[in-house]
Formats: structure tokens, C-alpha cells, sequence
């Protein structure tokens, strides 16, 4: 009984952690490749720059973004991109460029449709269910010492009673 | 009822592995194209035949034809070129080349030693109409039908089985659809 409600409050802490980390930025790994040098106006045109190419996925090594791969493709998208960029368009523009050629295999962060539900919110549910799942072994354990005296049968129940009745009225009598 | 709730791990596991056994088979190499029943990007570009003088879409044949991206520096594409060369003297269909992030002598050179399938090369040094093909690597090969509008998308080489099993009958198709 105590080791179920301490694995459960081991889990629920790793879930917690797991959950807290992976929004922290840094916490997962970047590689970030100066390959090519390209001049901008403003440290606000470079910063797009740097956060468009990592947000893009490079279509031919499928596991890097555009910033860090050394692809052939992913430099061109890169000076697309530098391109698009010093013409005064939008993120939304630049992403809609992407999108048009390469689909939403090119986006690292998918967007919400219809067919990406469950990607989104499927570790949620996910948690739902095991926190449901934690949180009724718990109470089943905590419930434990009172469903245990109930399992007598209703004969051995009506003695108890009678027992219990004549053990008070001898406590009475003696007062 | 209890004992069901017991087999309820079991019955996620078999879940989970029938996922997972399928995720195994799936091609996560070939992505879908968006561009598919799209019409052909516009460009306006040189070809490897003839010099200075620009081609666009209006250049392109009138009826059914395989667009092929290719490159000196390609070796899947030395490979599928004696299909191509099959096709041409058999006149199965045009077949158009865009030379991708190549330079022209390469390509002259390439063709010269290899044999020329292609009736043009339309010169893509720069790769910016790759981009605009969603390419990401020669070989890829498109099959553009009559109205100009890309109906298939081949990513990598084309060996016999592909030209059999997928390439010729959507070719197939095509033509019988311009025909009609």
C-alpha cells in the first residue's frame, strides 16, 4: 500500500518535470552552423533570420533545421529566406512561401488542423489519463482498512453487532 | 468485469506495437508533394540547347511529358538515364531535363558521354526553380500532363520496376486522358 502511493508520487513528479523542462528553451539541444554570411540592415532582420532558419526543417536531412544543415537545399532556402527578408516581407509571408513548396513536412512546429489533433494534444490526454489512473489507485489504497472490516458475511456482521450492543450495555451497567 | 480490467495494459500494448510495426514500413524518405494536381511553377529560364534565348512554360510541349531534375554531379541520375534513352527512341513520351545546380559544361559533357534522352534541358544553375518544385535533390521526376498540371511526383532514381509499376501507368493514363 505505501509503495503504490509512493511509485505513484514518484511518477506524477517525473511527469511534472518532464512537462516543466521541455518548454525551456535551451533545455533542448540546438546546433547552430554559421555556414554563410549574408549583411543585414538592422540586428531585428538578423534576428528573423537566425529564428526563421531554425524554425524551418531542412526537407533533404530530415532531423536539422535549415541553420544548422549543410544540405545543398537548405542553403538555397536559407538565402531565400535573407531574400524575402531584406524585400520588407512578413514571417507569416516568408512562411506561407515555405508551406506553398514544401508542405507542412518543412514546419517544426506543425500547424493545428484536423489531422494534427492528436500530435497536439495527444501527450495531454495522455497525462489525463495517467493522472486519472494514479489518482484512483490512491484513493483505492486510502480506502483500503475500511472495505477490509465490511467483508464479513451478514450473519458474522448481525454477531459483531450483538456483540458490539452487549459489551456497551455492560459498560453501561457497571457506571 | 474486474478481470477485463486486467488485460487492459495487454490491449494497449497490442495498440501501441501495431502502430509501431506499421511505422516501420512507412517511407518517411519520399514526402508528399503539395504541388500534385498543381500547375507547373512559371519560370523563365536558359536551356543547355539553346544559348541565351529564354524558355517558360509556353516552351514546353503541348501534350503529356516527364519532367526530369537531374545533374552531372548525380549518380542516381547516370543510372536511370538508359531508361530514359529506352523511352526516347521508343518515343514513349518527351522528356523534358532541368539541369539542377549544375554548370553547363558539366551537363554538355554529361550528356555527350552518357546520351541525351532529354528534348530540352531547361538550365536551373541557381536552384531557385527547384525551389519553387519543392525539390530537395536530383533525381525527381514529375509527370506534367496535357494542361500543364503536374499529376505525379517520383522522388529519388527510377529503376525498372519504378518506370514499370509507377511511372508508366500514370504515363498511361495521361495520354489516354489527352487523347479523349
Amino acid at each position: 500500500m505505501r509503495a503504490t502511493r509512493f511509485y505513484s508520487a514518484f511518477g506524477l513528479a517525473f511527469v511534472l518535470a518532464w512537462v516543466l523542462t521541455a518548454g525551456i528553451p535551451g533545455f533542448t539541444a540546438e546546433v547552430h552552423a554559421a555556414v554563410d554570411v549574408f549583411d543585414f540592415e538592422t540586428a531585428e532582420q538578423e534576428q528573423r533570420f537566425r529564428e526563421l532558419s531554425n524554425e524551418f526543417r531542412c526537407p533533404m536531412c530530415q532531423n536539422a533545421n535549415l541553420s544548422s544543415s549543410p544540405g545543398g537545399v537548405a542553403a538555397d532556402l536559407r538565402r531565400e529566406i535573407y531574400r524575402m527578408i531584406m524585400e520588407g516581407q512578413t514571417d507569416q509571408q516568408i512562411e506561407e512561401f515555405m508551406l506553398a513548396r514544401y508542405g507542412d513536412f518543412i514546419l517544426y512546429r506543425p500547424r493545428l488542423t484536423m489531422q494534427t489533433v492528436l500530435l497536439w494534444f495527444g501527450p495531454l490526454l495522455f497525462l489525463v489519463i495517467g493522472i486519472w489512473v494514479a489518482y484512483s489507485i490512491m484513493r483505492r489504497s486510502g480506502r483500503e482498512s475500511p472495505e477490509a472490516t465490511s467483508s464479513l458475511s451478514g450473519d458474522e456482521e448481525a454477531r459483531l453487532k450483538a456483540l458490539l450492543a452487549q459489551k456497551k450495555n455492560g459498560a453501561s451497567d457497571k457506571a | 468485469m474486474k478481470r477485463l480490467k486486467l488485460y487492459l495494459p495487454v490491449a494497449g500494448f497490442a495498440v501501441l506495437a501495431i502502430f509501431m510495426w506499421r511505422g516501420l514500413y512507412l517511407d518517411s524518405r519520399t514526402l508528399p508533394s503539395v504541388l500534385l494536381d498543381r500547375p507547373l511553377p512559371e519560370f523563365e529560364l536558359r536551356t543547355l540547347e539553346a544559348g541565351d534565348r529564354l524558355v517558360t512554360r509556353e516552351d514546353l510541349p503541348d501534350e503529356p511529358f516527364i519532367l526530369n531534375i537531374w545533374g552531372s554531379y548525380c549518380l542516381p541520375c547516370l543510372q536511370e538515364n538508359p531508361i530514359f534513352m529506352a523511352a526516347r527512341e521508343a518515343n514513349v513520351i518527351p522528356i523534358i531535363g532541368v539541369n539542377y545546380k549544375d554548370t553547363d559544361d558539366a551537363a554538355r559533357e554529361w550528356l555527350d558521354d552518357n546520351g541525351n534522352p532529354f528534348t530540352m534541358s531547361i538550365v536551373d544553375d541557381t536552384g531557385r526553380y527547384g525551389i519553387d518544385l519543392g525539390v530537395y535533390g536530383a533525381p525527381e521526376t514529375f509527370i506534367v500532363d496535357a494542361q500543364g498540371v503536374i499529376r505525379y511526383k517520383h522522388i529519388g532514381v527510377i529503376d525498372y520496376q519504378v518506370w514499370d509499376d509507377e511511372i508508366m501507368p500514370v504515363v498511361a493514363a495521361v495520354q489516354a486522358e489527352a487523347r479523349s
